[in-house]
């Protein structure tokens, strides 16, 4: 009687799990405050932060996706509704998003979006156009001052951002316009870009004008004597169906930011690491460093931590739901059995990072938390078919013709003898894919849905090591945690018997 | 294996008994239905063992193995009862049942909460004879139960379960290779050979009448062993 009892109690607490974990999920959807996206470089962010505040200002509740990716994910998040308003630049809309190779005037940029049911803001008073850039004693040496007297060096070596590398007005055509031909041309990142620039591994990089690092590393901005890079005028996208006050306050950012004050906001957010604290600096020029709109740091982490935890729990308890019982069906061999193994084991050599990418543009993913969760539950599920399969066919088979001979239905051969005498191999199971979906989870901040992930991002966006670690120090000791926790849990569920 | 044709005698213990490999323990298996005869039928209490009604029956037969089939991860009573339970027994019958068995198998209460690994194999032994009589099989089935014990052990078990046999008037039918075994446990005794049954009898029709050269040459052999 008594073990009927602590089973029917230990069906009830992962009964509660899951609906305790549901809660926590449809709770996160169902407030919808206006969602804010931004993209993966400081100025965005700002931007973003700005914005975020106008609304606030405003009595619009509002949330601000940082660093969501590039152009194409911001579009695409936009247009399908997952969020509802972005800093975009005018060249990037003509070039990127329309696919155009003419001059289009304001009017008309306008009007393309409008088909689409997007609307844009007049301009906010700052042109941040592509430039390239050099230190300046190296550029002033080699006597080179704008983009066409780098054709006379080809041997000069060129470290440029993948977008720039990618996009319709970036390197390619850029490199027909002048014709350069250089040697040596590397992808980097940007914030990375600029150590590697000063340190002089590299001698040409791409910027924004009004980029706070070339005034802070006083570099040489190379004339586009030839025209090429055409105008970045800075506006707000936002969708038609937002509602009329919130459209206003996005509306009232314009032509407030002009290309100085630009550079100060991007100057004060890379010093003091903080967006927000550069957004307090648009609304009030004398804001001192601790503002009431930034949040204090044990509430960040706090934050940072309960979504990661989310993240790898959720996507946990769906790999335990369904690997489980796959690995049931694989242990009965056959077909169906390579099959499923087979599947699980290629899941998991996609990178990480890919699939999240080929996540993306499906529908129904997209950037969210969704996505995030589906990627760590496809990852999480190897180790819990695997073990569990292989678990339940080394019980010998004496004792599976024993619970046979008895007449057991194979129900109960299944739950009271075959699942428990495994269970330690499918409890390890369990814990590996826990650990993996700690360390993984850090990679949905890519995707915008949060987690430990976003101090990292953050942190190698501005090239700097403490916010980096902010979020690995409390990733790391989260893995820790919860191997340690699952040590305890084997001496819960794990019977007796079977640890002597 | 060829066809076989066996019928044993209720309440009474048949031994089969044969060189390894003589198809001994796969006419058990093929009870119980860990095997299906390639063709044929097998009846029990009148009707055709079917794959639908085999749980049915396997209820009603004791199956005890050579390393005992206890499963680890539960304790001795938790085997015991496991069946039992599963039917959804009445309490206090299974807890009177339970120090019944106890008792005609001279196995301590006190070590029913111990796990396999806990007990000796002698012990083991016991609690799955224990798991195998629970429900009151009408046939028990034994296969060489008392193989991979010392022959100490062996001799203390055999003599209770000639005891436990006669008291319950258990219809049984065991396997061993153990002449000595199956004269001193078996009312009757089958040798086979080869899937077949050989000769049908008691030890003393078998020494004196011996169907064939083998039956003779099997007996010679184990004597031998036996008495040298």
């Amino acid at each position: 009687m008594n073990r009927r009892v602590r089973r029917g109690h230990r069906e009830f607490l992962i009964v509660s799990a899951i609906s305790a974990f549901s809660a926590v999920i449809i709770n996160g959807v169902a407030a919808e405050p206006v969602r804010i996206g931004s993209k993966k470089f400081t100025e965005s962010y700002v931007l973003g932060e700005i914005a975020k505040r106008s609304l606030s200002g405003a009595g619009i509740p509002a949330e601000h996706r940082q660093g969501m990716g590039g152009t194409i994910i911001l579009w695409e998040a936009l247009r399908s509704g997952q969020i509802d308003a972005y800093p975009e630049y005018t060249g990037t809309i003509v070039q990127e998003i329309l696919k155009r190779h003419d001059e289009l005037t304001f009017e008309q940029i306008a009007n393309e979006l409008g088909k689409a049911g997007i609307g844009m803001t007049e301009p906010l008073g700052f042109n941040n156009s592509y430039a390239l850039v050099m230190q300046r004693e190296r550029a002033s040496a080699l006597g080179i001052r704008a983009i066409s007297d780098l054709k006379k060096h080809p041997e000069l070596k060129f470290g440029l951002t993948h977008e720039f590398l990618g996009r319709q007005d970036g390197w390619r055509p850029l490199a027909d316009h002048y014709r350069l031909n250089p040697q040596s041309v590397i992808g980097i990142d940007h914030a990375l870009g600029y150590s590697v620039l000063r340190s002089g591994q590299i001698d040409v990089k791409d910027a924004y004008s009004t980029d706070a690092k070339i005034e802070e590393y006083d570099l040489t901005v190379l004339e586009d004597d030839q025209k090429f890079f055409p105008r970045y005028e800075a506006v707000f996208l936002f969708r038609h169906a937002l509602p009329e006050p919130a459209i206003e306050a996005l509306r009232k950012l314009e032509g407030t930011v002009d290309e100085a004050k630009m550079t100060r906001l991007n100057a004060e957010a890379e010093r003091t690491k903080n967006y927000a604290q550069a957004a307090n600096l648009y609304f009030d020029p004398n804001a001192r460093s601790t503002s009431p709109f930034g949040e204090s740091f044990p509430r960040e982490l706090a934050r940072w931590t309960v979504r990661h935890l989310e993240l790898a729990g959720f996507s946990l308890l769906l790999s335990v739901l369904v690997g489980i019982p796959l690995g049931i069906w694989a242990s009965r061999g056959g077909a169906v059995g390579h099959v499923i193994l087979g599947f699980a084991g290629i899941v998991q050599t996609i990178p990480s990072l890919a699939l999240l990418a080929l996540l993306v543009p499906l529908p129904f993913f997209g950037i969210s938390v969704r996505t995030a969760i589906v990627a760590l539950f496809l990852y999480g599920l190897l180790p819990i078919v695997r073990n569990t399969a292989t678990g339940l066919q080394d019980i010998p088979r004496t004792l599976r013709e024993s619970a046979v001979a008895l007449g057991l239905s194979p129900r109960a051969r299944l739950w009271q003898i075959y699942l428990p005498m495994a269970s330690r191999p499918i409890l390890a199971g369990i814990k590996t894919s826990a650990v993996i979906n700690i360390g993984t989870a850090t990679l949905a901040a890519l995707i915008g849905a949060g987690g430990l992930g976003e101090p990292i991002l953050s942190g190698l966006n501005l090239n700097d090591h403490a916010t980096i670690l902010q979020g690995a120090i409390p990733a790391a000791m989260l893995a820790l945690l919860v191997q340690s926790l699952f040590d305890l849990l084997d001496r819960v569920l794990i019977p007796k018997g079977l640890r002597l | 294996m060829p066809a076989i044709d066996l019928s044993v005698e209720r309440g009474k213990t048949t031994v089969l008994i044969g060189p390894s490999g003589c198809g001994k323990s796969t006419l058990l298996r093929l009870i119980i239905g860990l095997l299906e005869p390639d063709s044929g039928e097998i009846q029990f209490g009148g009707t055709q063992l079917r794959a639908d009604k085999i749980d049915i029956v396997r209820q009603r037969v004791g199956y005890v193995i050579q390393e005992g089939g206890l499963f680890p991860h539960l304790t001795a009573r938790g085997n015991i009862l496991l069946m039992a339970r599963h039917l959804g027994r009445d309490q206090n019958e299974m807890r009177a049942r339970l120090s019944e068995l106890c008792s005609l198998t001279r196995f301590p209460e006190s070590l029913l909460d111990r796990y396999p690994l806990e007990l000796s194999g002698g012990q083991r032994q016991r609690v799955s004879l224990m798991r195998a009589l629970m429900l009151s099989p009408e046939l028990l089935l034994l296969d060489e139960p008392l193989g991979a014990l010392d022959p100490l052990v062996r001799a203390a078990l055999q003599k209770d379960l000639k005891e436990i046999f006669s008291r319950l008037r258990q219809t049984a039918l065991l396997v061993t290779h153990d002449l000595a075994e199956a004269a001193y446990l078996g009312d009757e005794i089958v040798l086979m050979n080869e899937g077949r049954i050989i000769q049908q009898g008691s030890l003393v029709d078998l020494q004196q009448s011996p169907a064939s050269e083998f039956v003779s040459e099997f007996i010679n052999a184990q004597r031998v062993l036996t008495f040298q």
